[in-house]
């Protein structure tokens, strides 16, 4: 799920093109993001996302079905929705947003998408603690955990955000490059997780991996607290944990580079193996966990991975939840300077790191991370579904394209309503209908376009002139 | 010198999944696991960013 490495190469030269179209000769080919995608999708977040699918109880064959089928319909996502705009537009996601919805809806926008940021930061700054605790003999958290156990726990916490925030303050390219660097150590280290985890649950042949998945690491039945998950929440999980980036059309700022839009289709690299095997791999560790310490609620990833991989286990969890954090932190500061500009950087990154430090304290983030991620996605989506109507339905549905551009306004209240009036639909069918999150971003994609498209009629209705 | 460098990194990598590999088989027990992931830990952490981040 999250970033870092080649997208900072990537996203580095944004600041030359942020109000341009990229120039042909610093368009990049499918290797580049092939390679960017594999580093960008094996995070600090697959060590707690694994383990929830365990705790909500799916079933082995429901699993790796539903990652599988979901995962392919991101892939999708990436390649027939976001790459072509991308390609054919060439901008940033803000710019382009600006153009259709306005400066003052881009910044309630970005708003939104930095208060995101902190608390996903949030959540890999508590992972991190969970490995750094160790030695310490930090009492960790449970999985019913919604706020901190111990002022040990909030100590080490804010301590961790400190040193994180001072760190994206001043070193964010030698983050960067440092995660960069640990991104095929920390694939194998997942694929070491899972070798080691069946080994210790007794797999010794295909017969004996089948069973133990389905009857001990994923044996269909909830932790107390859980909901129940089925295929179809691992098809929509997979599809949608990364909402924001495809549908959402946040990847438009990367993909713009691409000399073709069938580079969207590299995304899968990423996909297969951080959300495939990673989420695998940590879900055995997890399994491993529960099976050496039975009766134990702790759930602590870092402790997790220390107890099967030793000191690089728990390395690799303190790596994966940092690099995380650090580009995160970064990106919400990035956010936030969008809306106050005259703040100088360090002092946004540092009030940031902040709120990211103070988010971290309460497990919470970490125990609702599939809820929060799914929350995420949907939060954002509509603005994508915006970019998507604007782009494909204009012409045809006879409304002026990029309507704040062309009616020279900061705002565009078709965009603010298909953005509000999709969220009030999905919290009402959460609400009246009991729709899970993980379920919404669906019927709220298409909502989504229709708002703006109705509205965009009435507001921007393509002139006769200008429609020839 | 680089590809002193690069053979030390790469052996990081073959000692990060030999080892478990080795234990999946049955051909060495828990601790020494742990102690060859570490050993490949360090070998690719001091070794790997002075040829990767120069590549690019």
């Amino acid at each position: 799920m999250s970033s870092i490495g080649l997208v900072k190469k990537l996203v580095a030269p944004t600041n030359e093109f942020e109000r341009t179209p990229i120039p042909e000769n610093q368009l990049k080919g499918s290797k580049s993001f092939l390679g960017m995608y594999a580093g960008e999708h094996t995070a600090g977040t697959e060590f707690v996302i694994g383990p929830l699918f365990v705790a909500h109880g799916v079933g082995a064959i429901d699993l790796v079905l539903g990652l599988l089928i979901g995962n392919l319909l991101a892939v999708l996502s990436w390649g027939l929705i976001t790459a072509p705009i991308a390609t054919a537009k060439r901008m940033t996601l803000y710019y382009q947003l600006e153009r259709i919805a306005g400066k003052n809806l881009v910044r309630w926008y970005n708003l939104v998408n930095a208060l995101m940021f902190c608390f996903l930061a949030g959540s890999m700054i508590a992972v991190s603690a969970t490995a750094v605790g160790i030695p310490f003999d930090l009492e960790m958290p449970t999985l019913n955990d919604w706020l901190p156990r111990t002022p040990g726990w909030i100590v080490t916490v804010l301590l961790m955000g400190a040193v994180i925030t001072l760190v994206a303050i001043q070193g964010y390219n030698q983050v960067s490059k440092f995660a960069n660097v640990m991104s095929p150590w920390m694939i194998l280290v997942f694929f070491a997780a899972a070798i080691v985890g069946l080994a210790q649950l007794g797999v010794d042949s295909f017969e004996s991996l089948i069973a133990i998945a389905q009857e001990v690491i994923w044996n269909g039945v909830p932790e107390s607290g859980f909901s129940k998950f089925t295929i179809w929440h691992i098809i929509f999980f997979s599809w949608f944990c990364n909402m924001a980036m495809h549908i959402g059309m946040s990847d438009l700022t990367i993909l713009r580079y691409a000399k073709s839009w069938t580079s969207g289709f590299t995304v899968f690299a990423g996909v297969y193996l951080g959300h495939f095997v990673a989420w695998i791999a940590s879900g055995i560790l997890f399994a491993v966990f529960r099976h050496a310490n039975i009766g134990s609620q702790e759930f602590a990833p870092g402790l997790i991975a220390f107890q099967t991989l030793g000191i690089a286990g728990a390395v690799c969890v303190v790596i994966a939840g940092w690099t995380t954090a650090n580009p995160t932190i970064y990106r919400a500061g990035l956010a936030l300077q969008g809306i106050f500009p005259k703040v100088p950087t360090w002092k946004i990154t540092a009030i940031v790191g902040g709120i990211t430090s103070v988010a971290a304290c309460f497990p919470a983030l970490v125990m609702k991370l599939l809820d929060f991620v799914a929350l995420y996605g949907l939060l954002l989506m509509p603005m994508g579904a915006v970019i998507f109507a604007d782009f494909y339905f204009a012409k045809k549905m006879g409304f002026r394209s990029e309507g704040a551009l062309n009616s020279n306004s900061d705002f565009s209240w078709p965009a603010l309503s298909s953005w509000l009036l999709t969220l009030v639909f999905c919290l009402g069918l959460n609400l009246l209908y009991g729709v899970e999150i993980f379920f919404l971003g669906l019927p709220g994609w298409f909502v989504a376009v229709a708002i703006f498209v109705i509205f965009s009629k009435i507001k921007y209705p393509l002139l006769k002139s200008s429609a020839t | 010198m680089k590809s002193l460098l690069i053979i030390a990194s790469l052996l990081g990598l073959v000692l990060s999944i030999g080892p478990p590999i080795l234990f999946f088989l049955g051909k060495t027990d828990l601790g020494q696991m742990k102690l060859g992931m570490g050993i490949g830990m360090v070998f690719w952490m001091v070794t790997a960013p002075f040829w990767i981040n120069k590549k690019q």
